[in-house]
C-alpha cells in the first residue's frame, strides 16, 4: 500500500509562502481549471487556495520562538471528510491513498469542509465546488516531466527544503525515514484522522561544554602562545611538535 | 459555525411539517381506539398537504444552500456512509408518505380496495400513516445526524441534538396542528394544544439540557494540538492572508458577543413560554387570534434558536485562524 504524502520541517521552514504562489500558480493553470479570485488587487482580495503559510509565536517576549507553519490537506489515513460526502465526490484513491474531490460530482454542500477538523478544503466561490490540495496529482505521474520534477509544485518551490514528498508507507523512503528519525510528528493527533502528513518539529543544537574542558589539562601553567617547536630532527609527537 | 439561512429555514420548516404529521396521525389514533371523535377526509387531506407543503418549502430553501443544485440527485448516492444522503433520501419517502396518507384519507380508500377484508374501519389510512410516522422519525434522525456525527463539533457531537431536533419538531408541529383544527374548527383544539404544551415544555427541558451540557464543554482541541508545539503560550500572529477567506467566513458566526447572547433569550422566551401562555390562551379563550400568535412566536423563536445552535459550534479549524497578521 503506497500513502503519498508531504514531511513539513518546521525546523527549516522560514516562512516565505513560496510554496503557497507556487501552489496557487501551478493548481490554477491546470487541467480542472481555475482557482477563483476575487477583487486580487482591490481592498479586500479573496480567494482559493490549497496551501497556506501562517505563523505562530511560542512563549513571551523575550523568550520566544517564530514558528511558521505551512498547512495544507493532509490526506488523512482516516479522512472523516470522505465517508460523509453525500455525492462520492470526495473520495481517497486507494493506489496512493491521495484523497480528492471530483469536481463534476460535487454539489458544493460544504458539508466535507465541516467533518475536517483542520479547515484546509475551501470552497472555489464561482465554480462552487470543494476545493484542496490534490498532492498535485497531475504532475507526480507526469512521465512527460523530467523524474526529479515528478514532485508537488510547493516542494519544487520551496528554497529551504522544508517540504520533503513521498510514500510514509515504505519504510525506507525518505519521508519515513525522516518521520521516524527526527520525532515527525501529526496534527490533532484527538481526532483519530491519523494524517498521511506530517510535521518536523524545531530542533536546537545543544552543546554542553564540562569546567574541564576550558581548562586544558596539557597546559596546566596556562600559558597561551606559540608551542615550542623543536628542530625537525627531534622525535615527533602530537600536541609537542607543531608538524 | 456560521449560520446559514437556507439550512435555518430547511431545518425548521420541515421540523414543522413532520411535527403536524405526527399530530394528525396520533389524532387518528386516539379515534381508531375510541378515544376522539371521528374527522372529516378533508381535516386529514388538508393537513397532511399543509404538511407536505412546509416539506416542500423546507426542501426549496435546502437548494439554496447548494452550489450545484442541478446535481442534487447525486446527493443520494452515498446513503452507506452520509447521514445527509440518508437525509436527501428519507425526505422523499417522509413527504411521499404524508401525500399518499392525505390522499388516501381524502379518496376513502381501505384495505378492502386490495382485496384484504380487516374490519377495521380506515386500516388503509391507520397503515400507511404508521409507515410516514416511520419515515418522519427517521427524517427527524438523519437531520440530526448530520450535525451530531460530527465528532469534533463537541457543542453537536450529543444524543441531544438528535433528542431537540425531534422534541422541537414535534411541539412546532403540534402548535401549528392546535390553529390548523381550531381554523377547521374541530373539536380537536384542545387535544392538539394541551400535547403542544406537553411538547413545548418537554423540549425547554431538553434544549435547557444542551445549553447547560455546552456551556461546560472542555474542548480536546487546542493552539498546542493543532500546531504540534508543547508550549502553554503559543498565540497566532499571522494567518497567512489579510482579507477573508471560504475558512473565515463559513466557521466563525461573525455576530457580535452581545447579540449572539441576546439572540439566546429571544429563542428562550419566543419558542417556551410565549406559546405556552398564549397556546393556553388559544385554547380556553377559544381564540384563533391567540392560536396564531402561538405559532407566530414559536416558529420565529425556531429560527432564532436555529440561528444559536448553528453559531455556538465552535469548529477546532478556527484555532488556526484567530489573527489576520
Ligand atoms: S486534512 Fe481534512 S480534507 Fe484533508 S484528508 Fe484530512 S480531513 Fe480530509
Ligand atoms: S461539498 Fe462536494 S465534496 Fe464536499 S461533501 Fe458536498 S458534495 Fe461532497
Amino acid at each position: 500500500m503506497t500513502q503519498l504524502a508531504l514531511v513539513i520541517d518546521l525546523n527549516v521552514c522560514v516562512g516565505c509562502h513560496a510554496c503557497v504562489t507556487s501552489c496557487k500558480e501551478w493548481n490554477t493553470s491546470g487541467s480542472a481549471g481555475y482557482l477563483s479570485d476575487d477583487r486580487p488587487y482591490g481592498e479586500d482580495p479573496t480567494g482559493c487556495f490549497f496551501n497556506r503559510v501562517q505563523t505562530f509565536e511560542v512563549g513571551e517576549y523575550p523568550r520566544t520562538e517564530t514558528v511558521h507553519f505551512p498547512k495544507s490537506c493532509l490526506h488523512c489515513e482516516d479522512p472523516p471528510c470522505v465517508p460523509v460526502c453525500p455525492t462520492g465526490a470526495s473520495y481517497k484513491r486507494p493506489e496512493d491513498g491521495i484523497v480528492l474531490v471530483d469536481y463534476d460530482k460535487c454539489i458544493g454542500c460544504k458539508y466535507c469542509s465541516w467533518a475536517c477538523p483542520y479547515g484546509v478544503r475551501e470552497l472555489d466561490e464561482h465554480q462552487k465546488v470543494m476545493k484542496k490540495c490534490t498532492l498535485c496529482v497531475d504532475r507526480i505521474y507526469d512521465t512527460g516531466l523530467p523524474e526529479d520534477e515528478r514532485k508537488p509544485a510547493c516542494v519544487l518551490a520551496c528554497p529551504t527544503s522544508a517540504r520533503l514528498f513521498g510514500d510514509v508507507h515504505d519504510s525506507d523512503s525518505g519521508v519515513s525515514v525522516a518521520i521516524r528519525e527526527e520525532g515527525g510528528y501529526a496534527l490533532m493527533p484527538e481526532w483519530g484522522t491519523r494524517p498521511a502528513n506530517h510535521y518536523l518539529p524545531r530542533r536546537k543544537t545543544h552543546i554542553s561544554i564540562h569546567r574541564d574542558e576550558l581548562d586544558r589539562y596539557d597546559n596546566p601553567l596556562k600559558k597561551e602562545g606559540e608551542l615550542p617547536k623543536p628542530d625537525i630532527s627531534e622525535p615527533s609527537l602530537d600536541d609537542v611538535t607543531s608538524w | 459555525m456560521h449560520p446559514a439561512l437556507s439550512v435555518i429555514f430547511l431545518t425548521t420548516l420541515i421540523g414543522v411539517g413532520q411535527g403536524l404529521f405526527l399530530a394528525l396521525y396520533t389524532a387518528e389514533s386516539y379515534h381508531a381506539v375510541g378515544l376522539l371523535p371521528a374527522q372529516s377526509p378533508q381535516f386529514y387531506a388538508a393537513g397532511a398537504l399543509l404538511a407536505v407543503a412546509f416539506l416542500v418549502a423546507g426542501l426549496v430553501a435546502s437548494f439554496f444552500h447548494l452550489g450545484h443544485p442541478e446535481r442534487a440527485w447525486r446527493a443520494a448516492a452515498k446513503w452507506r456512509t452520509s447521514w445527509l444522503s440518508r437525509e436527501v433520501i428519507a425526505l422523499p419517502v417522509a413527504m411521499g408518505l404524508m401525500f399518499v396518507y392525505g390522499a388516501v384519507h381524502y379518496m376513502g380508500w381501505d384495505l378492502a380496495r386490495l382485496g384484504i377484508e380487516t374490519g377495521i374501519p380506515g386500516d388503509l389510512t391507520l397503515l400507511v400513516g404508521a409507515l410516514g410516522v416511520v419515515a418522519t422519525f427517521g427524517l427527524f434522525l438523519c437531520t440530526a445526524m448530520i450535525y451530531a456525527s460530527i465528532k469534533f463539533l463537541q457543542e453537536w457531537a450529543s444524543p441531544l441534538t438528535v433528542i431537540n431536533y425531534t422534541v422541537l419538531g414535534i411541539a412546532s408541529g403540534f402548535t401549528f396542528a392546535t390553529l390548523f383544527a381550531a381554523l377547521f374548527d374541530t373539536e380537536l383544539v384542545n387535544f392538539f394544544g394541551g400535547w403542544a404544551i406537553i411538547a413545548t415544555l418537554a423540549a425547554l427541558v431538553t434544549r435547557l439540557s444542551s445549553l447547560l451540557r455546552n456551556a461546560h464543554i472542555k474542548y480536546k482541541s487546542s493552539t498546542q494540538t493543532a500546531i504540534g508545539v508543547r508550549h502553554s503560550i503559543i498565540s497566532q500572529r499571522s494567518q497567512g492572508f489579510m482579507s477573508g477567506s471560504f475558512n473565515t467566513r463559513e466557521f466563525f458566526h461573525g455576530a457580535s458577543r452581545l447579540w449572539f447572547r441576546y439572540v439566546k433569550w429571544i429563542f428562550l422566551i419566543l419558542v417556551f413560554p410565549v406559546p405556552v401562555v398564549l397556546l393556553g390562551l388559544g385554547i380556553t379563550g377559544d381564540s384563533q387570534g391567540a392560536l396564531t400568535g402561538a405559532f407566530a412566536a414559536q416558529y420565529t423563536g425556531l429560527l432564532a434558536e436555529r440561528w444559536f445552535f448553528f453559531a455556538q459550534a465552535n469548529h477546532p479549524q478556527n484555532l488556526y485562524y484567530q489573527t489576520v497578521g
